[in-house]
C-alpha cells in the first residue's frame, strides 16, 4: 500500500498503517511524529522525513527511511527494525530493549541513552558517522557502534558512557584524546570482540552499500563498564 | 572509632516473668535482634539491631515485649540535636550519602490539621447517607468544552477516554521490586474489589498481574523499565512519572542485589544489575517533550487510554501544572513532600519540595484562572492519612486521591522507615521469600477493602453534613473550609477563609 503523507497529520496517518497491509510506501513524509509507534509484523518504506519518536516502542516493525529522521527514533524499542539512510536527531533509541537501528549518517546528541538488554533480546544501534555528547549514557545493556566513516576525529562528543553499567560500545578508529568516566574502560577490540559485531557490520555494509573492506580498514576500541553496580558505594544508613 | 559507636535508639524491654521462651520473636526477626541462650535458658537481644518495628512485640504470645525509646542522650542542644550529631558522625565515619526511606518525618506544618469542614444547621439541611443515596463516583480524564449534538439532535459522544473510580481514592505507585508480590496482589485484588485503581511504579506488570488490568495504572519512568507495548495495552492508563514527593528532582535506584528472580523479569533487565532510574527522562527537557512522549504512548495505544502526568509539588508547581495541562494529558498527579518512598537521600526527602495543600490549592486556582481546569483531572497525594485529609483535599480542587503509605500500614506496615534494608518483617518492602509470605494477600486484600470501605462511608457522613450528597459538587469548593492559626499568605493560597469568618 503506498501512503500520501501529505496533509495528514500523525494519527491518520498511523490509523491508515494499522489498517492491515503488511508492506507500506509512506511518500511525501513531513515531519509527522510517532509513526509506527509500537508496531509489529509490518514493513514501511518511508520516503521524507519523519517527525519526532519514529517507532517508539516498536514491537518488531521494519521501517526503513529514506532521508533523515528526527528526535527520539526508536525510543523504548522492544523488536524490530530501523533503518535510517540519512542522519538521525537527537535522543536515538533512548531505553531500547531490543531490535536493531542503522544510522548512515550521524547520531545527535543523547544517542542510545539507557539502552538495556534483557534475556534474549540484544539491542544494537549501528551509526555510520558521528555521535554528539552524552553517547550510551547509562547505558545498561546492548551495543552501540559508531564507525566514523569519512570523519575526523572525535567520532563522539563529550560524557560518552557516563553512568554507563552494562552493554558495550565499539568506536571504529582514532580515539586519542577522548575523555571516559572512570568506570568505563577502553581497550582494543580483540577478535572475540570483533566477531560479536560482525554480523552487524555485514549488515550496514550491505543496507548501505559501502564496502565491508572500507569498515574493516580500522582498528575498534571497546568500552565497557568496571561494574554493574556503579552506586553500590554511595549510601549509608539513616 | 569509638566516635562511631551509636548507643542503640529503643530498648527491647522483655518482661522475664512473662516470658515462656518460645522463641517466637527471635524467629520472626530478620534483623537477629532476638536469640537464646540455651545453657541459661534465658532470651538475649542484641537492641543495636532493632528498627522498631514491633514485629516481636506483636507476634509474642505472652505480651511480654515492649520497645521503648532509650534515655541515654546527649546533652540537650535544641540546635544540635540528637539525629544531626548522629548523622555526622554515620557520615564521617563512611562518606556515604545518607538514605532514609518512607515519607518526610520532620516537623513542618500539616495543613490538613488546619483546616476545619463545615457542616449545615437549620438551613441547607444536612442529608443522612443512611436515608438519601450519596454519590462518591469520580470520573477522571478531559471533559469536554461543549455539549455537541448529530444532526437529529442526540448527544454525541465526544469524550475522551476516562478512568471510573468508585470513590475518590486510589492507590499510588509502588513498584513490584520496592515492595513484595504479595503487597502488589493485595493492592490488585483490592482495587478491582473497590472499583478504584492501583499503580504498577516504574517496576513493570508482574505476568500475573495483567488479570488486573482493568484495575491498573501502569507507569512509564525514566528508566523505562518493564515498559512494552504489552504493557501499555494492559493497564486502565498510563502515568509519566516526572517526579516524586518524597526525592523531588532526583531519580531512582534499586541495588543488583534486589534485581533477582521475578523483579528481574518484570523490569526486563538482567539479574544482579542495577536499576537505575535517571532523575530526568533524557527525552524530556521542556511542556513541548513531555507533549511528545504524551501522544506517543498515545499513539501505542490508539487513544484508549487516558495518560497522566505525575509530578513533584516544588516552588512552582502552578506554572507546571499548567504547562502540563496544555500538553495533552488527561491527568495531573501532584505528590507533595510527605510522600513516601522504598529508598531517598534523607537530604533531599526531608528538605525538598513543598506540602500537597498549599501545591493542590495553588494549582486548581492557577488551572481555573486560565480556563483550563477542564483539560485535566487532578489527583493529590503526599500524605493523605484519613477520610477527612481525603474530602479537604476535594474541597481544595483535587477530583481524586493517591494514598500509598495509609496502604501499607492496612498492610501490616509499623512505619519503622527501613524499607532501604530489604528486611522488612512485615512482608511488605522485601523481596526475602520467607519474610514476603508473611504478608497474606487474602487478608491484606481484605484489609485494605476495609479501609477504604470505612473511609468511603465516612466522606459521605461528612459530605452529609454539609448538605452535599454528590462528591462533584465538593470539588473545589473551598467554602467549605476555614482555617485555623494560618497567616493570611498561607490562607491565601489556600483559598479559604479564617475560622470564624
Amino acid at each position: 500500500m503506498i501512503i500520501d503523507a501529505a496533509g495528514r497529520d500523525h494519527r491518520s496517518l498511523n490509523e491508515e498503517i494499522r489498517k492491515g497491509d503488511s508492506d507500506i510506501t509512506i511518500n511525501g513524509c513531513l515531519g509527522q511524529r510517532f509513526i509506527a509507534s509500537g508496531m509489529d509484523n509490518v514493513r514501511i518504506l518511508i520516503n521524507g522525513t519523519p517527525g519526532n519518536a519514529l517507532g517508539a516502542y516498536l514491537d518488531g516493525a521494519d521501517i526503513l527511511v529514506r532521508g533523515n529522521a528526527q528526535d527520539a527514533a526508536g525510543d523504548t524499542m522492544n523488536e524490530g527494525r530501523i533503518v535510517i539512510y540519512g542522519n538521525v536527531g537527537d535522543a536515538a533509541g533512548y531505553a531500547m530493549r531490543g531490535g536493531e537501528i542503522y544510522i548512515r549518517g550521524d547520531a545527535g546528541y543523547r544517542a542510545g541513552i539507557h539502552m538495556k538488554a534483557y534475556s534474549g533480546k540484544l539491542p544494537v544501534m549501528v551509526v555510520g558517522g558521528s555521535c554528539g555528547s552524552f553517547l550510551g549514557e547509562y547505558q545498561a545493556g546492548g551495543m552501540i557502534i559508531v564507525l566514523g566513516l569519512d570523519k575526523e576525529r572525535p567520532v563522539v562528543g563529550n560524557f560518552c558512557g557516563t553512568g554507563m553499567h552494562g552493554g558495550r560500545i565499539y568506536l571504529r578508529g582514532d580515539i586519542e584524546g577522548l575523555k571516559l568516566p572512570k568506570q568505563v574502560s577502553c581497550k582494543k577490540a580483540g577478535s572475540d570482540e570483533m566477531e560479536v559485531i560482525e554480523k552487524y557490520l555485514v549488515e550496514f555494509s550491505q543496507l548501505f552499500d559501502v564496502p565491508y573492506e572500507k569498515i574493516a580498514d580500522k582498528e575498534f576500541h571497546v568500552l565497557t563498564p568496571d561494574t554493574h553496580n556503579p552506586y553500590k558505594q554511595l549510601y549509608v544508613q539513616n | 572509632m569509638p566516635v562511631d559507636f551509636m548507643y542503640p535508639e529503643y530498648e527491647i524491654a522483655r518482661n522475664d516473668s512473662r516470658c515462656i521462651r518460645c522463641r517466637v520473636c527471635e524467629r520472626q526477626c530478620a534483623n537477629e535482634v532476638h536469640s537464646y541462650e540455651e545453657s541459661g535458658n534465658f532470651m538475649l537481644s542484641d537492641e543495636s539491631k532493632c528498627v522498631n518495628c514491633h514485629r516481636c512485640v506483636s507476634l509474642c504470645p505472652t505480651r511480654a515485649l515492649k520497645i521503648v525509646k532509650s534515655d541515654h542522650c546527649f546533652k540537650e542542644n535544641a540546635n544540635w540535636n540528637q539525629a544531626a550529631i548522629k548523622e555526622i558522625y554515620k557520615q564521617s565515619g563512611s562518606g556515604g550519602v545518607l538514605l532514609s526511606s518512607m515519607g518526610n518525618p520532620e516537623r513542618y506544618p500539616v495543613y490538613w490539621d488546619k483546616m476545619l469542614i463545615n457542616a449545615s444547621q437549620v438551613t441547607n439541611p444536612s442529608i443522612d447517607p443512611l436515608r438519601e443515596p450519596m454519590e462518591t463516583k469520580v470520573f477522571l480524564g478531559k471533559k469536554p468544552e461543549r455539549i455537541e449534538r448529530g444532526p437529529d439532535g442526540s448527544l454525541r459522544n465526544n469524550l475522551t477516554p476516562q478512568l471510573e473510580l468508585a470513590m475518590p481514592v486510589m492507590f499510588s505507585a509502588m513498584s513490584y521490586g520496592s515492595i513484595s508480590y504479595n503487597a502488589h496482589e493485595s493492592l490488585a485484588r483490592a482495587s478491582r474489589e473497590l472499583g478504584i485503581f492501583y499503580n504498577t511504579g516504574e517496576g513493570g506488570l508482574h505476568e500475573d498481574f495483567y488479570q488486573y488490568g482493568e484495575n491498573t495504572i501502569v507507569q512509564v519512568a525514566s528508566g523505562r523499565f518493564g515498559v512494552h507495548r504489552e504493557y501499555l495495552e494492559a493497564g486502565a492508563a498510563i502515568e509519566i512519572k516526572m517526579g516524586q514527593g518524597a526525592k523531588p528532582g532526583i531519580g531512582g535506584h534499586l541495588p543488583g542485589e534486589k534485581i533477582v528472580g521475578d523483579i528481574s523479569k518484570t523490569r526486563m533487565i538482567p539479574e544482579g544489575s542495577d536499576a537505575i532510574s535517571p532523575a530526568p527522562h533524557h527525552d524530556i527537557y521542556s511542556i513541548e517533550d513531555l507533549r511528545q512522549l504524551v501522544f506517543s504512548l498515545k499513539e501505542a495505544t490508539q487513544y484508549k487510554k487516558p495518560v497522566i502526568v505525575k509530578v513533584a509539588a516544588v516552588h512552582n508547581i502552578a506554572a507546571i501544572a499548567s504547562g502540563i495541562a496544555r500538553s495533552g494529558a488527561d491527568i495531573i498527579a501532584i505528590d507533595g513532600f510527605r510522600g513516601g518512598t522504598g529508598a531517598a537521600p534523607t537530604r533531599i526527602r526531608d528538605n525538598v519540595g513543598i506540602p500537597i495543600e498549599l501545591a493542590l490549592a495553588s494549582v486548581d486556582a492557577r488551572l481555573r484562572d486560565e480556563g483550563i481546569r477542564n483539560n485535566v483531572s487532578l489527583v493529590a497525594g503526599g500524605s493523605i492519612r484519613n477520610s477527612a485529609d481525603v474530602v479537604k483535599a476535594i474541597a481544595l480542587g483535587a477530583d481524586a486521591v493517591y494514598i500509598a503509605t495509609g496502604a501499607l500500614l492496612a498492610l501490616g506496615c509499623h512505619l519503622c522507615r527501613s524499607c532501604q534494608s530489604g528486611k522488612c518483617n512485615w512482608g511488605i518492602a522485601t523481596q526475602r521469600p520467607e519474610l514476603v509470605k508473611r504478608l497474606n494477600p487474602d487478608m491484606g486484600f481484605r484489609r485494605l477493602v476495609n479501609l477504604l470501605t470505612a473511609w468511603n462511608h465516612e466522606i459521605k457522613e461528612l459530605m452529609g453534613g454539609m448538605g452535599i450528597n454528590s462528591i462533584e459538587a465538593l470539588k473545589g469548593n473551598r467554602l467549605m473550609l476555614r482555617g485555623t492559626g494560618l497567616n493570611e499568605n498561607e490562607l491565601g493560597i489556600l483559598g479559604i477563609s479564617h475560622a470564624g469568618e
